[in-house]
């Protein structure tokens, strides 16, 4: 068995978690606003191909991404639009979307597939990368990764500190009070949307220019839309904790690669798909963990009550019902 | 300010919610509005506070028409109001509920809102603490929240929607020393109302509504009996009861204590007999809710025994309770009780006796007219649970109350209700009593327990410390005892 070197375990774990990261905090934001945009997974997809196609043809990365924000934040509008506008269920148009945009990723990225195209590269900070240890594992990414691990804060930021993350509480929580202190609640969700959307489009373009260059079916990162979504439920939707629930997937991820070369004699495919059933798996520990039983149990027992509380957290109360002006 | 309404009309569909109603709101003022359940008060008044749009009819302050469509234009006009059902967040903070609708931009302006709200509550001796959750506030105390939001927008005109129902008299007091301080101030204040008492103890002005008419005006001092006529077209006759206690102990609590709530319970022993009316006083949450919670095996005793019938109940769940003839009926109607979303016939059909796979909407519709007219239910058999007026939500709860229970347990069970209401709610409720039905019931107010129940059950910061029967005690007397002074 080879020795694990922990800066670099630890760097991959950050640089694969990026996308799901963005991912997840754009879902995030999204459903505090109280809307579920059940699209995620397509949505991921297709902007990922659109980011690797749009480079490829324009020989530009800056292009490729912006292009794979617009179509996160177009396939995120329409979920919004027809919730909010059209009264429509957005579980239904949400996952139509997702099944949608998947195959149509397939179908126009067909002659783009296993093509050489652009890819970032790592941009190390000089002056910060020499800190030892935490220097490597922080400061020798590229830019979208620097990108999501700022983006995690500035979404905690606003929506706990800022009067605008007020407000967009205010909305998934209880927007006919909103709409009598003069907020607009269909204007807000609208917005909110559209700015997961961006987010999880970049996510996409993540995938495909920097954690899995390249474009092809599978592309790889099917599968991680959803879990990116039952990472924003099991972090309570606090962005932090859910950014904290993508490392955990990245290191699972990264560990099956170490397992790959200790057990060679074991198919590849087990790794690569054993962290999808572990993550449910510890998704599940964490659902039980808030079980009211548990928490008695645990109630004169501090060490452990303090790590359950860290799991805790509350669904917007308006979630996912949209809001009818009267 | 000086607000006139001018023949303002507002139709939904076939209803006239308001049917030409003109009234002036003098500066300086209270002006009370009284009238019956569905008479069309919360209507005018989100009309006047920008909430709903008015079919027809127009608006004029200090002379000048004023035409506006919404909350926030009403608000900078200077109108605000507190609605009926507390329109806030309760999962978040105090002072996040304050500053919502107030604070724009990126700046983190915590501080500067903490110590607007601190000083606005010490001016009111509200006793507020801002970091605290809403949803763990007493009713009293959202409004009280909601009240110095509004006056931090710098309201000039402020609608109180219903606000003495549901909130303690010390906290009446509160809210009625809060309201002439703003008059003092040169504010008007319009307080909508159907309990007399509270309307003719600080109004100085008053107007009746009626099935969305005005039928009558009246400045203090204010004839009662004339009053009551305005409102019911006749006067409702007052009840009474206070039987001899009677038949064999069913429900039996032994030194029950139990988590939950504000204050939890401790120490409780009561006993309740057959065909008894049993009223629980005390201020809101100081333990009244969790026994009635336990005793509807909502909640599991943490020691002691619970006894129903003699059969021992400590660790079973609620379904065995429903199964032995317990029923509950939890306060807030839109939350616990009601779906909102859902028809009037559509929440008689979930509650049917013959459940079949297929509904038959004609029966189920047929049916709803007839409970409709036994209940007193005004709206129509599609009318949405949410757009009955809160009197009227309050009927159709009672409407599902079973043919022949054992135990009946109530929360505040005419919250809402008008005078003539709920007296005949009460006669409903005690032809129940004659057929061995034992009814315990909360409420916050004082005379209802002393008229309705047979005993009266006093409870303190989460002890029983009052066991006494109705016609030995005097709404004097229970209140000392709710304040802890037995
Ligand atoms: N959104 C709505 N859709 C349809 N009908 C409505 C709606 N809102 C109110 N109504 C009807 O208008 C009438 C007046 O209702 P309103 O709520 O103004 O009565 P209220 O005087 O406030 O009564 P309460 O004392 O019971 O609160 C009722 O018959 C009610 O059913
Ligand atoms: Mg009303």
């Amino acid at each position: 068995m080879n020795e694990i070197d922990f800066t670099i375990l630890f760097a991959s774990v950050i640089a694969g978690a990026a996308p799901i990261v963005l991912a997840a905090l754009g879902e995030t934001i999204t459903e505090k606003a109280g809307i579920i945009n059940l699209s995620l997974d397509g949505s991921i997809l297709i902007s990922a191909m659109t980011a690797f196609a749009v480079s490829f043809e324009t020989h530009s990365l800056v292009l490729g991404f912006l292009a794979a924000a617009a179509v996160g934040a177009i396939v995120a509008a329409i979920v919004a639009v027809f919730s909010v506008y059209l009264g429509q269920s957005q579980v239904a148009v949400g996952f139509v979307l997702t099944l949608t945009a998947r195959d149509l990723a397939y179908f126009i990225g067909n002659p783009y597939s296993r093509l050489q195209g652009l890819q970032i590269h790592p941009m190390p900070i000089s002056f910060l990368k020499n800190i030892p240890f935490f220097g490597k594992i922080f400061f020798t990414h590229n830019l979208p990764v620097y990108f999501s691990l700022i983006l995690i804060f500035v979404c905690w930021w606003y929506i706990y500190r800022t009067p605008l993350g007020l407000n967009l509480r205010s909305v998934g929580e209880n927007p006919r009070a909103a709409y009598a202190r003069g907020i607009n609640p269909q204007k807000l969700q609208i917005i909110y949307a559209v700015c997961g959307g961006l987010m999880i489009g970049l996510g996409g373009a993540t995938f495909s220019l920097c954690t899995k260059p390249g474009w092809g079916r599978p592309q790889g990162a099917e599968g991680t839309g959803w879990i990116a979504l039952a990472l924003v439920i099991f972090g309570g939707w606090h962005p932090i904790k859910a950014a904290t629930g993508a490392y955990f997937f990245s290191f699972l991820q990264v560990m099956g690669i170490y397992f790959q070369s200790w057990l060679p004699t074991v198919p590849a495919q087990v790794f690569q798909v054993a962290p999808f059933p572990l993550m449910i798996f510890t998704l599940l520990l964490i659902y039980i963990s808030q079980k009211e039983s548990v928490l008695n149990w645990a109630e004169d027992k501090d060490r452990i009550k303090s790590i359950l509380a860290m799991f805790s957290g509350r669904i917007p109360t308006a979630l996912g019902k949209p809001y009818q002006p009267e | 300010m000086r607000v006139e309404v001018h023949d303002i009309h507002k139709h939904y569909g076939p209803v006239r919610a308001n049917d030409g109603i003109t009234l002036t709101i003098e500066p300086g003022r209270i002006h009370g509005i009284l009238g019956e359940n569905g008479a069309g008060k919360t209507t005018l008044m989100k009309i006047l506070a920008g909430y709903t749009r008015k079919t027809s009819g127009y608006l004029c302050m200090d002379q000048v028409p004023v035409d506006y469509r919404t909350p926030t234009e009403a608000s900078q006009l200077g109108i605000g109001m507190l609605y009926q059902d507390p329109l806030d967040f309760p999962f978040l903070s105090v002072l996040e509920n304050f500053m919502i609708g107030q604070a724009v931009g990126l700046a983190n302006q915590k501080k500067y809102y903490r110590k607007k709200f601190d000083s606005l509550a010490a001016d009111f001796d509200f006793a507020l603490r801002p970091n605290v959750q809403v949803n763990r506030l007493t009713i009293g105390e959202r409004q009280q929240l909601e009240i110095l939001r509004l006056l931090s927008l710098g309201i000039q005109v402020l609608i109180l929607d219903e606000p003495t129902t549901g909130i303690t008299n010390v906290q009446k007091d509160y809210l009625f020393s809060a309201l002439k301080k703003m008059t003092s101030e040169g504010k008007s204040i319009i307080l909508v109302s159907h309990k007399l008492k509270d309307v003719e103890a600080v109004c100085n002005q008053l107007t009746v509504l009626r099935r969305g008419k005005v039928t009558g005006e009246m400045k203090a001092p204010f004839d009662t009996d004339i009053l009551l006529e305005m409102m019911f077209g006749q006067t409702p006759i007052p009840f009474n009861r206070c039987l001899q206690e009677s038949g064999r102990t069913i429900l039996e609590l032994d030194n029950v204590s139990a988590p939950g709530g504000r204050s939890g319970l401790s120490d409780c022993n009561i006993r309740i007999r057959q065909g008894e009316v049993v009223g629980l006083a005390g201020l809101e949450g100081s333990g009244q809710d969790v026994f009635l919670r336990i005793a509807a095996g909502l909640l599991r005793p943490a020691g002691g025994s619970v006894m129903l019938k003699d059969k021992r109940m400590n660790a079973k769940d609620y379904h065995c309770f429903k199964h032995s003839g317990v029923f509950f009926q939890p306060s807030s109607r839109l939350e616990e009780g009601l779906i909102s979303g859902c028809s009037v016939t559509e929440h008689f059909a979930l509650q049917s006796d013959h459940k079949k796979f297929v509904t038959k909407w004609s029966d189920a519709t047929s049916d709803a007219k007839k409970k409709m007219t036994e209940f007193r239910i005004i709206g129509r058999p599609d009318s949405l649970a949410e757009s009955l007026s809160g009197g009227n939500q309050q009927r159709l709860l009672l409407s599902f109350l079973p043919r022949n229970p054992l135990l009946l347990l109530l929360e505040n069970p005419t919250r809402g209700l008008d005078m003539e209401s709920s007296s005949w709610v009460w006669q409903h409720l005690h032809k129940y009593c004659s057929d061995n039905t034992t009814i315990v019931f909360s409420s916050s107010d004082l005379d209802e327990i002393i008229m309705a129940a047979d005993r009266v059950l006093v409870f303190f910061n989460g002890k029983m410390i009052k066991d006494t029967r109705t016609c030995e005690t005097s709404s004097y007397e229970l209140g000392l005892a709710i304040a802890g002074k037995r």
